[in-house]
């Protein structure tokens, strides 16, 4: 090994007036950065491999450990960033693409926090949601025109919906990406809550199959794990076109990681790439789409809902129109900061637009050509607390999908090393000694309680709107207002500045 | 700048009275005027109006347009279209009584007019909703004029004042119809314009509205997907259209539509039998934008009777009554007993239980 | 009555219950302080074999061995079930650490070499520290019917 041009970005603090050498930390890290000197009967750090994940700080008993920044630094330039610099010494070093995960992290507009909401004074109580009904309740799928009533009774008949308890549900994240563990939480979660949670693209693993009733399974460009058996057993299936972390670009599971189940959920190889191509290849256009959406609806007796997903891209507007048209009951729309298991960086930091102005150009667009109505609308891609949820509804979407969010609940750090496979949290990994880190018992309460809280909240912040269902909040963009933002960017959005 | 109504929204509180002879006897108009007046507290003198029912007998079979006028252009271009449109069978100035509260009158028209049937039928519209669309283009397109009243045998009069001037100042006792309903407005912040004054009109359909909409833009949204345009930006106009729209272009009968706009709670639909729990499922999922949120109590008219209705909460207040054969609805009792001093029945409707009066069989005029 | 048990698909190995019982037996406030004045050996001991771990502690068998083989009548069973040692009858003669079939009796350290078992934490009166501290829940304090 020559020079070391890459230096650790991080470095363990230690306090050794407080360590008792347990040796907890050592004993935690799948990245091997504590070790325990017998000699001098204390602890020892290598930072080369860590990456803040903050196992060992969390599970220290006497919270002697800190993580911090290198404070070793090259020469500040306003241009070139330090992280520039070492991810230029890392191709120069390996030839290689570079890798990231989870969703964009540069500091490109964040939306949600230049919006704000309406409350009642005065003219309209506002409704207290521990004494009033407050309904947060929504049905996903397509709507038939108008609805025919003979002497009270409904002739119409409807298409299959999804009905959701809370307008949030859990995002695509395969078995393969995450662990076993983490489905089961999510799982079960979305049972109690009486939501759904995605298969992503990895199939169903066959324990699984009895939620199914709070599950939409994911049909990709790899098409993993896609049988009949897989089509019925969910609730509804997405078609995956595209994710906001990764605009056109495929998927690809490491060897690494497709363990015995895995390969067997996914139906391949044990021990294979597990690669998904980047478009479907039977979708090159959007009567393709429309074949695959119908080729579905007959695989499936017409009985669930087709989801279609897309990342954010600069014409997402027109392309949602062209799949409000194909059929599809339910558009989703990934914004550029969703979250991923791994992506080329240069793809998840550049590609994609966010997806506050996304969904905003998406509703209008549909309302322009007077078809809102007839699709649903969910919105992914860094939905982060639940006022962002309600102002994604209130600029136009039924629902939201949770991912990030959903695994910071499973105990995720946001260290975007999922790519690893080494995750300590026994989220982004397939090593069964790191996987049962992950106890679904408590993941799956930890997600409830998540989710239960955002509920209330929404409600909380929709009582002040003087709202008491969730119907009147969808597209009710006269409850927000712009700080800070440009007059084009208000126009997008749709909404008026504050003061005004 | 302050903005005109139009221009930005306004939240309003208000007196709502609604009354009908359910066997088509005919009620002076200044009954409605008494009624309103015992509520003089809860107007501020910036809009009062009222609409009745049976009062055009002789020209029943054509539309009533009445019409603001702000400036000669506007009436030459309104006429020119109206002349292009339709036949105008009669025109004439709107009889009023001045009086020195009412101020900065625009020219008030009256036309009875028909479609002309080659633009009809060149439209390839139902004559309804030619005429609804007229109406609206008007009322979008033409600036200084306003189209306010536009049904068959019934007419909308409104002003900014407090209702009992303006029912003086349309010399409502001189017009005799089997329903009425009234308005008092309390507008938050508008310099009053005649037109944001209720009822609103749409054909024969007129709301008076006592509240304040949470579920405005939701509802306005919805509606412009479907050629509505709200151009007032007033919780009537939105609503005026949503019963349009269900009533009359999606033929759902009005008891329906009250599941509709003040839509049955999850967890009473949950229990309902499930041919019932079917029809509300799908109530709110397919016109789940037209629920009307936030305090409301309204009153619609139609030919042929009235319609109140109250938020699902009952946030504002609202009192039906009955006697022989009429109907009374109001914001508070007193305004009834001022009218009808000893009624069979009083009573206080639940919210989003709507009190449907029609005429009956034969009482029609 | 209400015992420590194992699940071992969620034992980590971490070994956070032998400190947190070292600590609780102390009868110290703080966990440093405690380390430093010298921990007592912990009354629970995490197994490990390849992927196979789990924590193990004093079952409180119905029939205890080692209440039978000890020499001076210091292991008793209180009226809640609980197996004691009295440290003030203890020699140390280590014989019930020879007879317990689950090695859960150890040895104490220091001047206190008298035989030390778990307790369930009764004189603390708090769910044990060994299931208290186990952050994945891989140790639960529960009713489960005689063994």
């Amino acid at each position: 090994m020559g020079i070391n041009y890459i230096q650790p970005g991080f470095i363990v603090l230690r306090d050794q007036n407080r360590c008792i050498r347990c040796r907890v930390c050592e004993r935690q890290c799948s990245n091997e950065v504590h070790r325990y000197d017998e000699d001098d009967n204390i602890m020892l750090a290598d930072e080369s491999g860590c990456v803040d994940c903050q196992r060992c700080v969390s599970l220290c008993p006497t919270h002697a450990l800190a993580i911090t920044e290198n404070p070793n630094h090259l020469r500040q330039n306003a241009n070139w960033s330090n992280q520039l610099i070492y991810e230029n010494y890392r191709q120069a070093e390996s030839g290689g693409m570079l890798l990231s995960a989870m969703g964009n992290p540069l500091p490109f507009p964040v939306y949600w926090d230049k919006i704000l909401l309406n409350a009642s004074q005065v003219t309209n109580p506002s409704i207290d949601p521990l004494r009033e009904p407050m309904e947060t309740r929504v049905s996903l799928g397509s709507k038939p025109k108008r609805l025919e009533i003979e002497n009270g009774i409904l002739k119409t008949k409807l298409p299959v919906n999804l009905q959701l308890n809370v307008p949030i549900m859990f995002s695509a994240m395969s078995y393969g990406s995450i662990s076993k563990n983490a489905h089961e939480s999510l799982a079960r979660a979305a049972t109690e809550l009486g939501t759904y949670y995605n298969t992503g693209e990895g199939g169903l693993h066959e324990d699984f199959y009895k939620y199914g009733s709070n599950t939409i399974v994911q049909v990709a460009s790899g098409r993993f794990g896609v049988h009949s058996g897989y089509l019925m057993a969910g609730s509804a299936i997405e078609i995956k076109m595209g994710q906001g972390a990764k605009p056109g670009i495929g998927g690809h599971l490491p060897s690494g990681k497709v363990k015995e189940d895995v390969s067997r959920t996914r139906m391949i190889p044990m021990g294979s790439d597990a690669i998904s191509p980047a478009p479907h290849h039977d979708i090159y256009s959007i009567e393709d789409l429309r074949q695959l959406v119908y080729s579905l609806k007959e695989a499936t007796r017409y009985t669930k809902p087709v989801f279609v997903k897309i990342a954010a891209v600069h014409n997402v507007a027109a392309i949602a129109s062209g799949i409000a048209r194909s059929g599809a009951d339910v558009i989703v729309i990934d914004g550029f900061r969703g979250g991923t298991g791994a992506a080329p960086t240069r793809i998840r930091d550049n590609v994609g637009i966010p997806i506050e102005l996304a969904l905003a150009a998406v509703d209008q667009r549909l309302r322009d050509e007077g078809i809102r109505n007839d699709v649903s609308v969910v919105v992914a891609g860094s939905i982060r607390c639940a006022s962002d949820a309600v102002k994604a509804i209130a600029l136009g979407a039924d629902a939201c999908y949770i991912g990030t969010a959903a695994l910071l609940a499973l105990g995720c750090h946001l260290c975007r090393d999922c790519h690893s496979g080494k995750c300590n949290w026994g989220i982004a990994t397939q090593r069964p000694e790191l996987v049962k880190r992950l106890n679904p018992e408590i993941g799956y309460k930890r997600l409830v309680n998540l989710v239960s809280a955002w509920d209330h909240e929404i409600k909380e912040m929709m009582g002040g709107m003087g709202i008491n269902a969730i119907d009147s909040l969808r597209g009710n963009r006269l409850m927000l207002r712009g700080v800070g933002i440009n007059e084009k960017e208000l126009q997008i959005l749709g909404i008026k500045h504050a003061g005004e | 700048m302050l903005l005109m109504e139009g221009e930005t929204r306004i939240p309003s509180g208000c007196a709502i009275v609604g009354l009908i002879s359910r066997k088509g006897r005919m009620i002076p108009g200044d009954t409605a005027v008494k009624a309103i007046a015992v509520m003089h507290d809860r107007s501020n003198g910036l809009g009062g109006g009222f609409a009745g029912y049976g009062i055009y007998p002789q020209y029943k079979d054509l539309y009533a347009f009445h019409i603001f006028y702000y400036n000669q252009k506007a009436k030459e271009q309104t006429e020119e279209f109206l002349n292009s449109h339709f036949d105008i069978e009669c025109l004439n100035n709107i009889e009023i009584r001045r009086l020195p509260n009412i101020i900065d009158e625009p020219v008030i028209m009256r036309y009875f007019v028909a479609p002309a049937q080659l633009k009809l039928k060149s439209s390839q519209l139902d004559e309804r909703e030619f005429v609804a669309r007229c109406v609206i283009r008007i009322n979008s397109e033409i600036d200084g004029a306003y189209v306010f009243s536009s049904g068959k045998n019934m007419g909308v009069f409104k002003a900014v004042g407090y209702p009992e001037d303006v029912g003086e100042f349309y010399r409502l006792e001189e017009y005799q119809g089997y329903s009425w309903t009234a308005h008092g407005r309390y507008p938050t912040n508008t310099p009053g314009w005649w037109g944001g004054a209720h009822p609103f009109g749409l054909l024969d359909y007129t709301i008076v509205h006592n509240g304040e909409i949470s579920s405005y833009d939701a509802n306005r949204r919805f509606l412009e997907m479907y050629g509505y345009r709200c151009k007032l930006l007033t919780d009537t106009e939105v609503i005026t259209y949503i019963f349009d729209y269900l009533n009359r272009r999606s033929g759902l009968p009005l008891e329906e539509i009250s599941n509709i706009v003040c839509a049955r709670f999850w967890d009473e639909i949950d229990r309902m039998p499930e041919e019932e729990r079917r029809k509300h499922e799908a109530y709110r999922s397919v016109y789940s934008s037209l629920l009307i949120n936030g305090p409301f109590s309204i009153i619609l008219g139609f030919s042929g009777g009235i319609m109140a209705l109250n938020d699902r909460l009952k946030l504002r207040s609202m009192v039906a009554a009955e006697k022989d054969d009429m109907v009374y609805v109001a914001s508070e009792e007193c305004a009834i007993r001022e009218i009808c001093p000893s009624p069979d029945r009083v009573w206080s409707p639940r919210g989003g239980e709507p009190v449907i009066a029609r005429l009956e069989e034969g009482g029609r005029n | 009555m209400k015992k420590v048990f194992a699940i071992e698909e969620f034992c980590l190995a971490c070994h956070l219950c032998e400190y947190n019982c070292a600590f609780s037996h102390s009868g110290m406030k703080d966990m440093v302080k405690a380390y430093k004045s010298g921990f007592q050996p912990a009354r629970i001991q995490v197994e490990e074999s390849g992927e196979i771990n789990f924590a193990l502690n004093c079952r409180h068998c119905s029939d205890p061995v080692c209440m039978k083989a000890c020499i001076t009548g210091s292991i008793s069973r209180g009226e809640d079930g609980v197996i004691r040692v009295d440290t003030n009858k203890c020699v140390g003669c280590w014989t019930c650490v020879m007879t317990c079939p689950y090695g859960a009796v150890v040895r104490g350290r220091g001047d206190r070499k008298v035989a030390l078992k778990c307790d369930l934490c009764t004189e603390s009166g708090n769910t044990p520290a060994c299931v208290e501290g186990c952050p994945n829940r891989a140790l639960v304090f529960e009713e489960r019917g005689d063994d």
